[in-house]
């Protein structure tokens, strides 16, 4: 309980030291009004690719690996998950920077002449983010199919249903909370993160965390700092409300 | 369902996602083994000079033994209060019980940097100066929900049924606590040390808000990159990965050896 007192505690010091005037300043100023919209892009982005590319990962490993197996391959497909943040934007960067493994495999392949300038744009983290979130969707969406009971599909066999539409009626349908569950956690992490886009992004383009950043270590502005932080929280918040329903933070 | 998994777009869908996910944990280690000056292609065979020079780096082994306090310290004191969270929650069930639980929970949503940046106002306005300690905090306030989460689904009906038989032979609140509930748990507070451990060993943005002379290692391999990319920070960055990797090992062990019983 300590802990939780802590806590408030916490958000009540910030509390303190708001005035509207911040407010104003943050929606006034053009770049930080376009850093907002900049971070909801690219995790929009972001989550919508991982969630494509983690799905039939997800379903492959329910329903298509040996049930003996299955526990090891998913082992397998999420253990870069646990690596620190900075490590993986660093190997990210190796990758894709202008003398890196990407660019030497495109050219000796003939796809491309020109080195490709990869590193330090939005792709690189938008990049960045999908690899991160691809295996913690694959988690959460995985943990949600091995609980769909088999007989279900069964019966819409019986009943007629082509595999497809068993597919897209049944299995889909009850996957949903896995997907949202993920999804939502994507996107938090994602919209307040400022290693990835910071290290892979380079300074094309401002996202709230390194604006955040920026008023900390620059400026020393903490109530301005306050102010953007608030405003990630109310925009998670805003998300969490909009997908509630869909929401069973207990299945995960 | 049929066993059909040599089927190729299955296959090749798997192998590439692999790929995918693994290319740059690869790169990564295999250029901190580079003999020449830059981590990228071509490959000019195996060295261990990085590493050497890795251990010669003043620094860097400063941060090696920071990050070892910091994890392990911050591991310890968040089981430990998860714990008590857990138990004391499991125990006296009331009205209040789904809120709290509710109220302990919902960390987890909050990035890490909404965190920090609370946290150095609150450590600000309190007096306590940027330093190992604060990320110990830091770190703490992180986890704690984590290990609540994962001590508090393993309490079920029969902890407590062996809570009273215990009592009926005698056991104060203490034996009970520290002789029989404990033991029992073993697993889940391992598992709970673990991933809260690895967690902060990995944390980079609170412990970057909250140092200023002694950081941890994901602190400094980031200062690092700022002056460009060498081959020490792929070796800086291996040991990070191979130590994370060997800890969420052990706690899967544990979980998968609690799933046994």
């Amino acid at each position: 309980m300590v802990v939780v007192s802590f806590w408030t505690r916490d958000r009540g010091g910030l509390n303190a030291t708001w005035t509207a005037k911040n407010y104003i300043t943050f929606f006034g100023r053009d770049y930080l009004v376009e850093s907002l919209y900049n971070s909801v892009e690219v995790t929009l982005i972001s989550t919508a690719i991982s969630v494509l590319l983690a799905y039939p990962l997800a379903y492959i490993l329910a329903y298509r690996v040996p049930r003996k197996w299955q526990a090891l391959t998913l082992l397998i497909f999420v253990l870069p998950f646990w690596t620190a943040y900075v490590v993986r934007s660093y190997g990210w960067l190796l990758i894709l920077s202008e003398n890196g493994i990407l660019n030497l495999v495109l050219q000796g392949l003939s796809i491309i002449d020109q080195p490709w300038e990869l590193a330090y744009t939005r792709t690189a983290t938008v990049l960045g983010f999908v690899h991160f979130f691809t295996m913690l969707l694959t988690l959460t969406i995985y943990a949600n199919l091995v609980q769909i009971k088999p007989s279900y599909l069964n019966a819409a066999a019986d009943l007629g249903a082509s595999k497809l539409q068993g597919f897209l009626r049944i299995t889909l349908p009850l996957s949903m909370p896995g997907v949202a569950v993920g999804a939502f956690i994507s996107f938090v992490i994602c919209i307040g993160d400022y290693v990835t886009p910071q290290i892979l992004g380079g300074g094309t383009e401002v996202l709230v965390p390194q604006a955040i950043m920026l008023q900390i270590s620059r400026a020393a502005n903490f109530p301005m700092a306050s102010v953007m932080a608030i405003t990630l929280m109310v925009v998670v918040v805003v998300v969490y409300l909009m997908s509630a329903k869909h929401l069973k933070m207990e299945r995960v | 369902m049929a066993m059909n998994l040599r089927t190729m777009p299955t296959v090749v869908y798997l192998l590439a996602v692999l790929v995918f996910i693994y290319s740059p944990v690869v790169v990564l280690v295999l250029f901190s083994f580079q003999d020449g000056l830059l981590p990228v292609p071509p490959f000019n065979g195996p060295s261990l000079q990085w590493y050497q020079k890795m251990w010669g780096n003043e620094r860097l082994m400063d941060a090696l033994i920071n990050s070892v306090l910091v994890a392990l310290g911050s591991g310890i004191v968040s089981t430990f209060l998860g714990f008590l969270a857990a138990y004391g929650l499991a125990r006296n069930q009331s009205r209040f019980t789904s809120s709290i639980r509710f109220l302990l929970m919902s960390p987890l949503t909050v990035s890490y940097l909404i965190i920090g940046v609370g946290l150095l106002i609150t450590l600000n306005l309190i007096g306590i100066p940027k330093s190992l300690f604060a990320i110990g905090i830091g770190h703490v306030v992180i986890n704690l929900p984590l290990c609540f989460a994962i001590v508090f689904s393993q309490f079920g009906d029969h902890l407590r049924n062996i809570e009273w038989a215990a009592r009926d032979l005698g056991a104060g609140d203490f034996e009970v606590f520290f002789l029989v509930i404990a033991p029992i748990m073993r697993p889940a507070l391992l598992a709970a040390f673990c991933l809260s451990a690895t967690l902060s060993w990995d944390e980079f943005i609170v412990a970057f808000l909250l140092s200023r002379f002694e950081v941890t290692l994901p602190v400094i391999i980031f200062e690092m990159l700022r002056a460009g990319l060498t081959p020490e920070v792929n070796a800086a960055s291996t040991m990070v990965f191979a130590i994370s990797m060997t800890m969420v090992g052990l706690a899967a062990a544990f979980i998968i050896s609690r799933r046994g019983k």
